[in-house]
């Protein structure tokens, strides 16, 4: 647990939320000056070498950084050590799912 | 260990709430509802990636009237915690610490992400 607690936590939230947000403004302003038009156009910016790795990067960085933040609010709430563990052990499975789903997204637009 | 006696006030309807207060509330709260809408969004993701037929459904999704709103929705919250992000980030650089300007900075988040998702709303296709 001590790998994503305490100080380095709030550091990676802090980090992670620096990329999001500059990922979040380049793909909205992008969306609105050059929209794809038809699937092909879509699926074609989102296989761009360098948009998918910054999209893979962008999903993970944005699951460590929402991970830590439910984190804390798990800890906030949860009032008894079994009500805390049974939380976390959820939400960590739920995003470890999230996850690799993201990644299958991903990877399969990339083999088609 | 806690005094007993320490008092307690947590009626919510008296409790007093302050821009700064709320913006904090509501850095959380949009924070957890974002999790929640990560399935959606990846599935949505998923099949407008898909083929043709997944992209046209995807599209058909975000057209339709309850899904514009969710949209609408979605998109301020995304943008309030932006905005309220960013005003956190610079309070721990230490900018607009004390009170008139933490409740001014608080305003002007709140604002901002409310007219930033307005205007995403409008100007995405």
């Amino acid at each position: 647990m001590s790998l994503l607690s305490g100080q380095r936590a709030w550091l990676l939230q802090r980090v992670t939320s620096l990329y999001a947000g500059l990922f979040v403004l380049s793909a909205m302003l992008w969306l609105i000056v050059r929209p794809p038009a038809d699937h092909a156009a879509w699926h074609a910016l989102i296989t761009h070498p360098m948009i998918w790795a910054a999209t893979a990067l962008f999903i993970l960085l944005t699951l460590l950084h929402a991970w830590i933040g439910l984190r804390d609010v798990i800890l906030d709430y949860g009032q008894s050590v079994p009500v805390r563990l049974t939380a976390l052990i959820l939400v960590a499975a739920a995003f470890l799912l999230m996850g690799f789903w993201a990644l299958w997204i991903l990877i399969e637009a990339a083999l088609t | 260990m806690a005094s007993p006696v320490r008092p307690v006030f947590l009626d919510l309807r008296k409790i007093h709430l302050p821009p700064n207060a709320l913006v904090s509330i509501l850095h959380r709260v949009t924070g957890v509802l974002l999790i929640l809408s990560i399935p959606l969004v990846l599935w949505l993701l998923g099949r407008s990636l898909a083929g043709p037929e997944g992209f046209a459904q995807a599209v058909a999704v975000i057209r339709h009237p309850l899904g514009s709103l969710l949209l609408l929705g979605w998109l301020w919250l995304l943008m309030h915690h932006f905005f309220a992000g960013i005003r956190f980030l610079l309070a721990d650089l230490g900018f607009a610490e004390d009170r008139e300007q933490a409740r001014s900075s608080a305003w002007t988040a709140l604002i901002a992400g409310i007219v930033a998702a307005l205007l995403l709303w409008v100007l995405l296709p």
